[in-house]
């Protein structure tokens, strides 16, 4: 919040009690980064998560009230599926789309922007959760699955406060 | 923890130089003066700083000693890193994938032209 972003650094922030934005500044024209973020021929060459994982199935009906899933195969072969529906598309520069995990998990409103400047495009990905305790929960269970480490982590965090800028 | 508080913290992460105090403090408490040395400030600038990252519950001070030197209280920061985490862990890994990605597809377009 606040600070300009940066080429190469993501920023993490919680305007509000429902909401988690990431930004990311990369360094290609704003059309090129609409063609890859929202084309299936494109989106499973980068968008697959921590080492090891694929994405094999990558399924994109872009118009309002299109449907999308995404299917990700970790290292040990279990999968994961991520599913909704597409709100709306602004070429090159607005992307809404609903967001589920699975059927006890909280539908979020995702919101991609891209904005670009002397070359250089932002991408701003808004996720608004139904509720704050829906984004709380969500949270929660995501730092259980990926966390055990805590203070290696911390340690970790620091030296990337310190060096990444 | 309180999107308030998260937002205390994010802007009391968002200086470089309270980073650096953080820092510096992870290795071990610190006296006011000690933490002036490294940054040409004087001391009461780095009171300053000192005091937002005791408002976000980051750092604490010592009160059995005359200089109170200041300690780090790394719950809060590693409720942080525990929330990023969970975006991070995908995002980051994807994002750097997506930046040589980019760099491959310009690359592709600039020798043969540009594609449809």
């Amino acid at each position: 919040m606040g600070t300009a972003a940066k080429l190469g650094v993501t920023s993490y922030t919680t305007p509000s009690d429902r909401e988690v934005v990431i930004t990311r500044v990369v360094d290609a024209p704003r059309e090129l980064v609409w063609k890859v973020w929202t084309s299936p021929e494109h989106i499973p060459r980068w968008l697959v998560g921590p080492p090891g994982w694929t994405m094999p199935v990558c399924e994109m009906d872009l118009r309002p009230g299109g449907k999308w899933r995404y299917v990700w195969r970790q290292g040990d072969g279990t999968e994961m599926t991520l599913s909704g529906l597409v709100r709306e598309v602004v070429p090159p520069s607005r992307l809404v789309t609903t967001e589920r995990w699975g059927p006890e998990w909280p539908e979020t409103l995702n919101t991609m922007a891209l904005t670009e400047a002397e070359g250089l495009t932002t991408i701003t990905l808004t996720v608004l959760y139904p509720s704050k305790d829906a984004r709380d929960a969500a949270l929660q269970t995501g730092m259980k699955e990926g966390m055990e480490a805590g203070f290696a982590r911390l340690d970790a965090l620091l030296r990337s406060l310190v060096e990444g800028n | 923890m309180s999107s308030d508080q998260l937002s205390l913290i994010f802007a009391a992460l968002a200086d470089p130089t309270r980073r650096a105090i953080l820092a510096r403090l992870a290795a071990g408490v610190a006296s006011v003066k000690q933490l002036s040395a490294p940054f040409a400030m004087s001391g009461p600038a780095v009171s300053k700083h000192l005091r937002v990252l005791e408002r976000a519950g980051l750092v604490a001070r010592s009160r059995e000693r005359q200089l109170r030197p200041r300690r780090l209280k790394p719950g809060p920061l590693k409720k942080v890193a525990d929330w990023a985490e969970s975006y991070r862990r995908f995002w980051e890994p994807s994002f750097q994938r997506l930046d040589a990605y980019l760099h491959q597809l310009k690359e592709t377009e600039k020798k043969h032209g540009h594609r449809s």
